[in-house]
């Protein structure tokens, strides 16, 4: 009972929040919407029993790349942004664009109706020492060289980052 | 159904509590800076100015609570109120006490119990920027704004160190769940010298904690890193524009914040609840002495006739009596398990509260490109230098 | 959900709440007098001169950016921590190769005068 209340709330919050990330105007007040629907995948993570993941989301996500965001926001100039017409003159393009995608996901869907369904639902996984615990175990053994490459993407973050903002100093 | 209830009054009990200790820290800290300047400090409301935070707190909820017709006024609103929450919402994972039966429940001081406790903490510490941050955007307001991005530019560059502190000594004890911090810091060295993560016996924290206690002053924009509120440069910083009950929802969260980063610092590094010597030293003993001698010196003083304020007279004997009455309440066989723990606990967070004071009463503010720099140039490699020498020496160690 | 998070939710909402219904009560008891000149942003005491919301220094933009990188880099760390006994020397090498690439990048960032906030 309670897991199923707490469930639509997160995922009201997730899916109010893309929608209002996409529809608001003003440019912080939709990374505050993107905010909140980050929140809300946390916490469908938690419901799933991934608490790592539920604190990455929040201490990365939510606490690390949406501040970077509002940075950056705060960097342009907001007004001018804001007194932009948000559908202006290609819209007519957008329009075909989505509703080529729309017809080619409808064509898909009929084409392959049956194997389209989703897996049944698992049950989380008995916890042999916690969530974090199995997945050191996996994050260090198993998956070891994407881990060490992970470093090297960081790497480039951090030379891409600084020469772009370097090179207006 | 239990559990609940349990929760329940817990629950109440832990948010009473805490707000009023926010409200007493705000006292603590105006005597004890007074005392630091040789002034006597709050001391018209009540003995001593002891109702000062009542006072307070009427005034400020009777005040005009003003929205800057530029300002945006869900956000303007919203802020303060997530601050607040966020901060207080952090005590819930602090364990104060062991586990402990009392009339026949199982339970322990403290709301809850996280398997990814510390990662909760650090969670909830990193949405600590928003409040400030939205809550600067929203007044529209230059010094606001400036304030706001200067103070999360700082606590995002804080919080690197901080964690990297933190890690440090979860090396040395493998989880982060605090009850299993606290419980696996237990014992003495030779008898004598506690086994709590500062004097670990492989590698001793000592660095780390340093590392640890000055991310947290600049993570709770305290002395020597108050910039975001440098009332020299930026008036008050994020809340120039904030008044009444949205002013006291952030200075609330500020509060709430030094005393859960106390805490987090004491389960961390000093052992949470274990006594700074062995109980066969006497270590049970202390509160008792310590509150049967303050219940005699008020007693004391009380008995001296040169008093200046005629009401000293009769509140002394009154706190006097309370304290003597307190004291052998921490002999009850009953109650000891539970309250010698906690008072432990509270007399570690309390002195290191104290450290946030004594320093904001000592050193000078920083200035902001010394700050960054001191951060990322310093703090941060120190910080990762500790953590590799803590891994390299725990792994020799065995 | 994961046990114990239950008493969080129940503490978070009452948080909220209760500034908001103090509010709320205490609405009736302040006074309100809004007059334009109370509503301006203060600045000082003059009026205004523009909007505050306007173009800020880059260099916010490079603290993010680096904290974001490097705070990817400490959450890994966690897991090690949790498992370092298991994982004994292989882990150790492995977080220091990790760390390493990284140490690499911020000695980078650093010559490159990045860090600096001048």
């Amino acid at each position: 009972m309670t897991e199923t209340v707490f469930f639509y709330c997160f995922a009201a919050l997730a899916v109010a929040g893309a929608i209002l990330t996409v529809t608001m105007r003003n440019a912080v007040h939709c990374a505050i919407s993107l905010i909140a629907s980050l929140g809300g995948v946390a916490g469908l993570y938690l419901m799933l029993h991934a608490e790592f993941l539920f604190a990455v989301q929040i201490v990365l996500y939510i606490g690390g790349i949406m501040v970077l965001f509002l940075f950056v926001i705060m960097l342009v100039n907001l007004e001018a942004a804001a007194r932009e017409r948000q559908f202006h003159r290609s819209w007519v393009g957008g329009l075909l664009c989505a509703g080529g995608t729309g017809a080619m996901l409808a064509w898909f869907w009929l084409r392959g109706a049956g194997t389209l369904r989703l897996p049944p639902a698992v049950q989380p996984t008995p916890r042999e020492g916690g969530n974090v615990e199995s997945l050191a175990m996996v994050l260090f053994r198993d998956y070891l060289v994407p881990f060490e490459l992970a470093s090297l993407l960081l790497l480039v973050a951090i030379v891409g980052g600084v020469m772009m903002a370097k090179k207006r100093i | 159904m239990n559990f609940y209830l349990l929760t329940l009054i817990k629950m109440a009990l832990t948010a009473l509590v805490l707000l009023t200790c926010c409200a007493y820290a705000v006292w603590v800290e105006r005597k004890v800076l007074a005392h630091i300047q040789l002034r006597p400090g709050p001391y018209r409301v009540g003995p001593h100015g002891l109702l000062q935070p009542l006072a307070d707190l009427i005034k400020l909820l009777t005040k005009e609570g003003i929205v800057p017709s530029y300002a945006n006024p869900f956000f303007y609103l919203l802020a303060p109120f997530l601050a607040v929450a966020l901060a207080l919402t952090a005590i819930v994972v602090i364990p104060f006490t062991p586990e402990f039966e009392l009339f026949g429940v199982r339970t322990a001081i403290g709301l809850t119990d996280l398997n990814i406790g510390i990662l909760f903490l650090l969670a909830l510490s990193s949405l600590g920027v928003y409040g400030i941050a939205i809550g600067g955007w929203a007044s529209n307001n230059k010094y606001s704004l400036m304030g706001s991005l200067r103070s999360s530019a700082q606590m995002v560059s804080y919080e690197l160190p901080l964690a990297m502190a933190i890690v440090s000594p979860l090396l040395l004890v493998n989880t982060l769940n605090l009850r299993e911090i606290v419980e696996l810091q237990n014992g003495f060295h030779f008898g004598l010298l506690p086994k709590w993560n500062v004097f670990a016996s492989p590698v001793p924290q000592a660095l780390g904690f340093v590392i640890f206690l000055i991310a947290a002053f600049a993570e709770t924009n305290r002395v020597p890193f108050d910039l975001p509120e440098a009332e020299s440069e930026l008036v008050a910083g994020f809340h120039t524009e904030y008044s009444s009950m949205m002013f006291a929802s952030f200075f609330m969260a500020e509060y709430a914040n030094i005393i859960t980063i106390c805490c987090v610092a004491t389960v961390l590094f000093l052992g949470g609840w274990h006594p700074l010597w062995p109980a066969e030293y006497g270590s049970d003993l202390v509160p008792v002495v310590l509150l049967a001698a303050a219940g005699l010196m008020l007693l004391f003083h009380a008995a001296q006739a040169a008093r200046r304020r005629k009401w000293d007279r009769f509140t002394f004997p009154v706190f006097g009596v309370l304290l003597l009455g307190l004291a052998p309440v921490f002999l009850i066989p009953v109650l000891k398990p539970v309250l010698i723990p906690f008072f432990w606990f509270v007399a570690k967070a309390g002195f290191l509260v104290f450290v946030f004071i004594w320093i904001r009463g000592t050193l000078p503010r920083y200035r902001y490109d010394q700050l960054m720099r001191f951060a990322w140039t310093f703090l941060f490699p120190l910080s990762l230098a500790n953590l590799l020498v803590t891994g390299l020496v725990v792994a020799l160690a065995g | 959900m994961p046990e114990g998070y239950l008493p969080i939710f129940i503490f978070l909402i009452c948080a909220i709440l209760f500034p908001l219904v103090l509010l709320a009560i205490f609405r009736y008891l302040r006074p309100s007098l809004p007059i334009p000149v109370k509503l301006e942003a203060y600045e000082c005491g003059i009026r205004a001169a523009s909007n505050a919301r306007g173009r800020y220094t880059v260099r916010f933009y490079i603290v993010a950016i680096l904290f974001v990188v490097f705070d990817v880099e400490t959450i890994f760390l966690f897991p090690w921590a949790v498992r370092f006994r298991q994982l004994a020397w292989f882990g150790v090498a492995e977080v220091a190769v990790f760390l390493s690439i990284l140490i690499v990048g911020y000695i980078w960032a650093y010559k490159k005068g990045a860090l600096e906030w001048v």
